[in-house]
């Protein structure tokens, strides 16, 4: 197979790609993992809210060494700050925000997206060791959108984009446009649709390295 | 007069009973109640069923009361983190019974209890190995489980500010689960950094009211 030559994206430029299409004024929780880098790449006159699950909303960046407050850790447990116009609230509150809907926004990792929307991020297996879910099923149910960002392929080569996930799932038809390292899609009643592509890379490339059927959107 | 302080650990702890269903704020280290936990290990309950987010790290705390066989089932989110080593040895040995619930409902179940709320429907979780066997029903064209109230005998939570009727205030991400917790057990201790005089807490600071709080133990946070 001849191909064109062409560059993966990095893990920042996957984010800095989610954050462009971030417009002011959104409410939005960000996973752990590429989703946490995306909050580095919304300009600061951009009015962006960010959420953390455990309780805070209009979080900010990691705290300066000589300003850092145990009290302020987001979801995956890292020292942050809150922003001018910050709040705090218990967590069934937060989970309100959440699972109310008043999010326009989440962005999570994932092992498997499916072309009806279907998400796996929390076990690779159904008797896994130590399973742990945290508020990905909420997150995945209740945001207005979810996008997710991920590897196109795995370590081995494996397309992350298929017809049905393999892995448990962690909510049902519940995403709505997939960042990759190699292209964004959409996810439509017909499937992925390519909305944009890594510089250099051909559709066909890409279908080849998607198990999933792609069209153009 | 009402005064809710209690004046050490035994008195905190007084009448905690084995199988008892615990209920532990916090959200990993941040806002949970270390000295409570310590007395509860001290105060020798066992066959306990623990809710909380995470499942202890380390060989203290939560870790240390599971390591010594005193907990029977935990009921949390997330328990395999950073060090949660004793968690991981109990589990595969088959010594610990584990409900992972989605951490909004877990929020949402002990709001429900605390609330008067027996049960409630979520679309949270349908179609996934977590809600298997739940019952189910459509609302507004969305399928939903059905998901119950989880009602505690005894939270153990930690705050900030407290006075002698048991209200209480918070700092920052410490609040996490506390507040949703002192509502949902029938007997609720609270774990301080400092008790002021009746009247000089502010009410609109006030996120916990005393109703829900029934001991108050002065143990400021290092």
């Amino acid at each position: 197979m001849s191909e064109t030559s062409f560059t993966p994206l990095s893990r920042k430029q996957m984010a800095a790609r989610v954050a462009q299409d971030i417009p002011e004024g959104w409410y939005v929780n960000l996973g752990i993992g590429i989703p946490t880098l995306v909050a580095d790449f919304v300009p600061a006159e951009r009015e962006v809210v960010f959420h953390s699950e455990n309780g805070v909303l209009g979080m900010g960046p990691a705290p300066a060494p000589d300003d850092a407050d145990p009290w302020l850790i987001n979801a995956g447990k890292q020292q942050v700050t809150l922003l001018r116009g910050g709040a705090y609230v218990h967590h069934a509150d937060s989970f309100a925000m959440i699972r109310g809907g008043h999010l326009d926004l989440c962005v999570l990792g994932a092992f498997e997206v499916a072309e009806n929307g279907d998400v796996a991020n929390w076990a690779t297996s159904a008797n896994d060791t130590a399973p742990a879910v945290g508020g990905a099923m909420d997150l995945a149910a209740g945001a207005k959108r979810l996008w997710v960002v991920m590897e196109h392929t795995t370590k081995e080569g494996r397309s992350k984009l298929v017809h049905r996930c393999g892995y448990p799932l962690t909510a049902m038809r519940a995403v709505r446009r997939v960042y990759t390292n190699l292209a964004v899609l959409d996810v439509t009643e017909q499937g992925f649709a390519v909305v944009d592509m890594a510089p250099g890379l051909s559709f066909d490339d890409l279908q080849a390295r998607t198990d999933a059927p792609l069209r153009k959107a | 007069m009402i005064n809710k302080t209690v004046r050490d650990m035994a008195e905190a702890m007084q009448g905690l009973a084995d199988g008892a269903t615990v209920l532990v704020g916090g959200f990993g280290s941040v806002g949970q109640p270390d000295a409570l936990i310590d007395g509860l290990i001290e105060q020798g309950a066992k066959d306990l069923t623990i809710v909380a987010n995470n499942a202890g790290a380390g060989r203290v705390g939560l870790a240390r009361l599971m390591e010594l066989g005193r907990v029977r089932k935990i009921i949390c989110s997330f328990p395999r983190s950073a060090g949660s080593v004793v968690f991981e040895e109990l589990y595969k040995a088959g010594k610990l019974e584990l409900e992972i619930v989605p951490q909004g409902t877990l929020a949402e179940r002990m709001r429900a209890a605390g609330a008067g709320v027996p049960a409630f429907y979520t679309p949270t979780g349908y179609g996934t190995l977590l809600t298997e066997g739940k019952p189910t029903a459509e609302f507004n064209g969305r399928p939903c489980v059905l998901e119950h109230a989880l009602p505690g005998d005894v939270a153990l939570v930690q705050a900030h500010k407290a006075d002698r009727w048991g209200n209480l205030t918070y700092r920052r991400s410490g609040r996490n689960f506390n507040p949703v917790m002192a509502m949902a057990a029938k007997l609720t201790i609270a774990q301080v950094d400092m008790i002021e005089p009746l009247g000089t807490l502010d009410p609109e600071e006030v996120v916990t009211p005393g109703i829900f709080v029934d001991r108050v133990l002065l143990h400021p946070v290092a």
